[in-house]
């Protein structure tokens, strides 16, 4: 099968280094806007909830970290699964660049679900609302994963190795999923989902789905910034980066 | 099947050598479970609450213990080299490991865990439920044990963080195995957990030995 | 303005959460400058060794 150039192109390390250091900026402003216009939508704009009041608002961050925390998961897991299948180093750079940023944006998303949870259910912590338990599992899967490749001191074996733990858990991650939403729909008492309404109005609608779109923007920002200096570490010691070195201050 | 059979009796008959070792996950379920009550001084009615779920995850911890037998051992004397080299796919090879696995840690356990119940004030009739739920359950757990040792085969202290891979993956079990008892426990009918742990034992049956294996050549070459 | 911040007197938890979302951001952003600007150092210093004659890791014994 004759593969595209770009196709080869995107697995060269120079060629993804050079082009993240150009698009990576871009989507730094992007983000930025984003969230600056989003969260000024949100906070200021935004009429108050009828049921929430003002604590809704935590609706314009909560989710979106949440959700892409999960995208950042599978992106980790597809990442990893290609480099393993297709011996393609810069795939394991982009899954060990994505595991961290995800870890973070994680563990945010619990500490504004609890944030949340306190003024609205009364609680930090309800353990019994299948959200709370999904996410935590999937902190544990990148804490896991992370885990597994600091172990290993032979850089290319933990690539590997921390690929299989990817994959089985990006095939468990919709099994928790399901299996957590069935066990709380057991549990039909006070916990209420949290985006368990009816209709969302269109002045909350906008700036949500804008945030949507600011922490994607951020989380593929986040990513390329990372892989940059990935890529320079997994390639210390070759020409290509002597030579890029050598035309800075030494 | 030859090939299978005789990795698992060898296996177990290895296993037999070395008893007080291969009973170890057992008498470490036995201490867990006696550990709660003691912790929880719980008076009939919250032990009968609590049974089922301290039940379960005690042998999910205990079925982590006879994770040095699986691969680590092997590895360590050049015996899991020649099981790779041999003409026998290594997925059955792991199978193998894995069935041995559950014979050997598994089936011991939930052969105790009827008088376990009993003695905390669980009624008889939830045992058949119960016992169903673990028999169901407890192969994908052995799968999964199993790819946890394989992934850390490579590692001089992998055990260490074989409980932080391992048991994220095992909440469904937990959560399907855990309600069928409940519902047995209430006398309502568990056939739809049930079936979702024999799906997910289909699942991690066929494709498990299949990461497993994978995990394995990366780690002993 | 002060009831924009009280937040019909949940202000607290709306802006933390907000709060602790923008500090994880700009930790990411901090840790992966750090990492790439350590990661040229890095590879600055090992250039470096080598075109000096200097082996990184192996000391000769005179």
């Amino acid at each position: 099968m004759r593969l595209p150039r770009w196709f080869h192109l995107l697995g060269s390390p120079p060629f993804v280094y050079r082009l993240a250091g150009k698009v990576a900026p871009w989507l730094g402003v992007v983000t930025c806007v984003l969230l600056a216009v989003g969260g000024y939508w949100g906070l200021v704009v935004a009429p108050p909830d009828r049921v929430q009041g003002e604590v809704y608002r935590v609706l314009f961050i909560h989710p979106q970290i949440a959700y892409v925390s999960v995208m950042a998961y599978v992106v980790m897991a597809i990442a990893a699964g290609i480099g393993f299948v297709w011996r393609i180093k810069l795939a394991h750079g982009v899954a060990a660049t994505a595991a961290p940023i995800g870890a973070s944006f994680t563990a945010c998303a619990l500490a504004t679900g609890a944030l949340w949870g306190r003024p609205t259910w009364g609680t930090y912590w309800q353990w019994t609302d299948p959200r709370i338990m999904s996410e935590t599992l999937l902190l544990f899967l990148f804490l896991g994963y992370l885990a597994l490749r600091a172990a290993f001191e032979d850089r290319d074996k933990a690539d590997r190795v921390s690929a299989i733990l990817a994959v089985v858990g990006v095939v468990d991650v919709p099994i928790i999923h399901y299996s957590v939403i069935w066990w709380n729909s057991l549990h039909q008492g006070p916990s209420i989902m949290k985006l368990d309404k009816p209709s969302i109005s269109p002045e909350m609608l906008t700036p949500f789905l804008i945030m949507v779109a600011a922490f994607t923007a951020c989380f593929c920002w986040l990513l390329l910034n990372g892989l940059r200096g990935e890529i320079v570490e997994r390639e210390r010691d070759t020409r290509w980066i002597r030579e890029l070195v050598a035309g800075t201050r030494g | 099947m030859a090939p299978f059979s005789t990795i698992v009796l060898r296996d177990v008959r290895i296993a037999f050598r070395r008893l007080s070792e291969a009973a170890n996950p057992l008498l470490f379920f036995m201490v867990v479970t006696t550990l709660f009550p003691l912790a929880l001084s719980p008076s009939a009615d919250e032990l009968r609450e609590v049974g089922t779920g301290v039940l379960w995850v005690s042998t999910l911890l205990s079925s982590l213990l006879a994770l040095e037998g699986l691969f680590r051992s092997d590895a360590d004397d050049g015996s899991l080299e020649q099981l790779m080299l041999s003409p026998v796919p290594l997925g059955i090879t792991v199978l193998a490991k894995i069935a041995a696995h559950w014979l050997l840690t598994i089936l011991p356990l939930i052969a105790l865990v009827p008088i376990l119940a009993l003695s905390y004030e669980m009624p008889a009739a939830v045992l058949p439920t119960m016992v169903g739920a673990l028999l169901l359950a407890t192969p994908t757990l052995s799968v999964l044990v199993a790819l946890g040792a394989a992934l850390t085969v490579g590692l001089r202290r992998g055990g260490a963080i074989v409980g932080l891979l391992v048991l994220p993956l095992t909440a469904p079990l937990l959560i399907f195995g855990t309600r069928a008892t409940e519902f047995g426990l209430h006398d309502e009918p568990a056939a739809g957990p049930l079936y979702l742990l024999a799906a997910l034992a289909a699942l991690s049956l066929a494709l498990g030995p299949v990461a497993i294996a994978a995990a394995l050549r990366v780690g002993v070459e | 303005m002060t009831d924009f911040l009280r937040m019909g007197g949940d202000g607290a938890y709306v802006w933390s959460a907000y709060g602790v979302t923008l500090a994880v951001l700009v930790f990411n952003v901090w840790w992966a400058r750090r990492r790439h600007r350590a990661a040229l150092e890095r590879a600055r210093a090992s250039a470096l060794d080598e075109r000096v004659g200097r082996r990184p890791t192996v000391r000769q014994i005179e």
